[in-house]
């Protein structure tokens, strides 16, 4: 029978049928960071429950730690030390691989998995973290979990999951100039809306997918979590495999042959039923900025915040007005004339080395706007080491931009830093929540480069825009 | 975890939708290593005149006297959205509810309640959130009855409503499997062994 690529991992993976529609899954990799990785450590031993098998599990310092040079176990955000301290103690105990600060390795979990070949195809991977999603860029059923169940996976290596449905989005056609799969993740928000995909995985096909590298796979998947599926995959091929090739934990030698071979059969079969799909032609996606308070309220740039007649399948009265009003924005309004005070590129969705480029090459020999608070903090060391040694840190603190230490940063505001009340915010980050960069901050996310565009012109501002100002 | 059957409780509405776990308790209200002491944290951005503070704000429902001790939570469509911390859950619990009925909840965030005893239930909230009203739960019936005596059926997987009416603990009902899960490995191992870092 033809089965979709999720059958054909979930059914590798299913150690028994619970019955009900749960399945006892195996799971292949378990990824922690020191939020909420070592409150599922330290829970597991307070039960005196060990980690089944430290070896297929690593940890990373992300979410909490400053991203400012100089920084140590000491951070802004209040009571943040305990967090890295408990981490470092309970990896220590269990045996398992951490990648500390000061290692060239450490980044945020997301960026550094893909580097290192930690997340292969055809494999289960969990982590504490919604955005785990990201990572079935590389052909892996990988799915973000809470803290309860990572020590579930930690001491069964399984997990008790309720089978997810099946969706395919097959994006067909080429993307346009300037358009990236940041600007892709959020056109389907917008088009399908922030419940879209409740409890599916995600199966992004189609040529336009295909035409992405793994970097842009990342990041289109990354933003699954916000339309509320259960994750995100794209089949793997040769541009997974080459970009695979040769990284620490990916297979060498012989073993790396009959591994290929294997992921090559991983692909959704012709004639594999899907619970729904999606067509979508890429020539309609344009560059993208979102207007409100959920990623869902997104527009093409240039296109003015939409009256609520225009999205009333998608929000009610309430959630459009209230969204406005947090973001001091009125109906029919032009973006363009949105003055901005803060510009910030980094998170997992848009800090891997191909995004720090792109915005690089706007930026060369032009000027942060007056007023700007301009930041880039790269995904990882690896990322940080790269970009410098193509100069591109040169390129960003000409501009004026602040050159961070991997992490999550200000991606949200966990009580250290933050843009401050009511500033407004264009960030090539994944979540425009109220509050989420800091108490009352007003977030518009886009692709790097339109943050970078609009950083230059001190207003949201497409890169082609620029040729006019400069 | 405590076995949950009934409840009859007063129903707190908060019928916004979208609804994410930043707002169910800010980052910023994450203060310690643990699952305990987030309460006080829960809706901070909301309850409290300012970030950090702890002045309730008079117009948010949770500081409103006619909801007080009330177990069960109405809220908005795609309930939890957004970061994985199970914070959210602890907070709910600590907190003193018991049960959140909206349209549709985050999957993430649905898994994380039922491991902490928190009832998800799959309803149109809207139509509950009148006068301050108890409502019935039961889960092995699963319905929700109101004030009125109408009631209201809802879904829920086996497995859930299973874990959920009997207080289970998940880790300990598949360590029994244990040598099952073992096998499996064994097997899955010679097939993929490129997966394996534990020789």
């Amino acid at each position: 029978m033809a089965k979709t690529l999720f059958e054909k991992i979930w059914d590798r993976h299913l150690v028994e049928d619970l019955g009900g529609g749960t399945g006892l899954v195996l799971i292949d990799r378990v990824l922690l960071h020191e939020r909420t990785g070592g409150v599922a450590l330290e829970s597991l031993a307070a039960a005196a429950r060990p980690v089944a098998s430290p070896a297929q599990v690593f940890a990373t310092m992300d979410h909490v730690v400053d991203t400012l040079p100089g920084r140590t176990d000491r951070t802004i955000m209040p009571t943040g030390t305990a967090f890295i301290t408990a981490t470092r103690e309970a990896a220590k105990a269990a045996g398992i691989t951490l990648f500390d600060l000061g290692d060239p390795r450490q980044g945020i979990v997301h960026v550094i998995s893909p580097e290192q070949a930690i997340v292969l195809p055809g494999l289960t991977l969990v982590c504490p973290d919604s955005h785990t999603c990201s990572q079935g860029a590389l052909g892996a059923l990988a799915w973000g979990i809470g803290s309860s169940e990572a020590e579930h996976a930690l001491a069964t290596t399984t997990l008790r999951v309720t089978r997810p449905k099946t969706m395919r989005i097959t994006i067909d056609g080429v993307l346009g100039a300037g358009v990236t799969a940041k600007d892709l993740a959020l056109h389907l928000l917008a088009r399908f809306g922030s419940s879209g995909a409740k409890g599916h995985v995600l199966e992004y096909a189609g040529t336009a997918v295909r035409a992405l590298n793994v970097e842009g796979r990342l990041t289109l998947c990354n933003m699954a979590t916000e339309c509320a599926a259960f994750s995100a995959i794209i089949a793997p091929d040769d541009t997974v495999f080459a970009y695979l090739a040769g990284r620490p934990y990916a297979p060498k030698g012989a073993m790396w042959d009959r591994a290929v071979a294997d992921w090559r059969t991983l692909a959704s079969d012709a004639g594999a039923t899907f619970d729904t799909e999606h067509r979508v032609d890429a020539a309609d996606v344009a560059p993208m900025v979102t207007w409100g308070t959920s990623p869902q309220q997104a527009v093409p740039l240039g296109r003015a915040v939409p009256a609520f007649a225009d999205v009333s399948d998608r929000d009610t009265a309430e959630a459009h007005a209230r969204a406005l009003d947090y973001m001091g924005l009125a109906e029919g309004e032009a973006l363009a004339h949105a003055p901005i005070d803060a510009a910030f590129i980094g998170s997992c969705t848009n800090a891997r080395l191909s995004d720090l480029r792109r915005a690089a090459a706007i930026l060369k020999g032009r000027r942060v706007a007056t007023g700007v608070r301009a930041i880039c903090v790269p995904g990882s060391g690896a990322v940080k080491a790269a970009a410098e040694a193509e100069g591109l840190d040169r390129i960003f603190l000409d501009a004026g931009f602040e050159w961070r230490e991997p992490g999550c940063s200000m991606c949200f505001f966990a009580g250290g830093e933050s843009f401050g009340p009511q500033q407004r915010v264009i960030t090539s980050t994944n979540r425009n929540f109220e509050s989420r960069q800091g108490p009352g901050t007003r977030s518009h996310l886009a692709s790097p480069e339109t943050v970078a565009a609009s950083a230059i012109a001190g207003r949201i501002a497409a890169p082609a825009a620029l040729e006019q100002i400069a | 975890m405590t076995p949950f059957t009934t409840l009859t409780s007063i129903a707190m509405p908060l019928i916004r939708d979208n609804i994410d776990t930043d707002a169910i308790i800010p980052s910023r209200e994450m203060k310690t290593v643990g699952k305990t002491g987030l309460s006080d944290g829960l809706f901070a951005g909301w309850r409290y005149t300012e970030v950090g503070g702890r002045v309730p704000e008079p117009g948010f429902v949770l500081n409103d006297p006619a909801y007080a001790g009330a177990a069960i939570l109405l809220g908005g469509a795609n309930f939890g959205c957004g970061s994985s911390r199970e914070h959210a859950a602890w907070a709910l619990a600590e907190y003193g509810f018991r049960a959140v009925i909206a349209p549709s909840f985050n999957p993430i965030f649905r898994g994380n309640c039922v491991r902490n005893g928190i009832v998800p239930i799959a309803l149109e909230a809207r139509a509950l959130a009148g006068a301050p009203q108890p409502l019935a739960i039961d889960l092995p019936a699963q319905t929700v009855t109101d004030a009125a005596g109408t009631v209201a059926t809802f879904a829920i997987d086996e497995e859930a409503k299973a874990m959920l009416v009997g207080g289970l603990d998940a880790i300990d009902l598949t360590l029994r499997r244990r040598d099952v899960i073992a096998a499996f490995r064994d097997a899955h191992r010679t097939a993929h062994p490129w997966v394996y870092f534990d020789a």
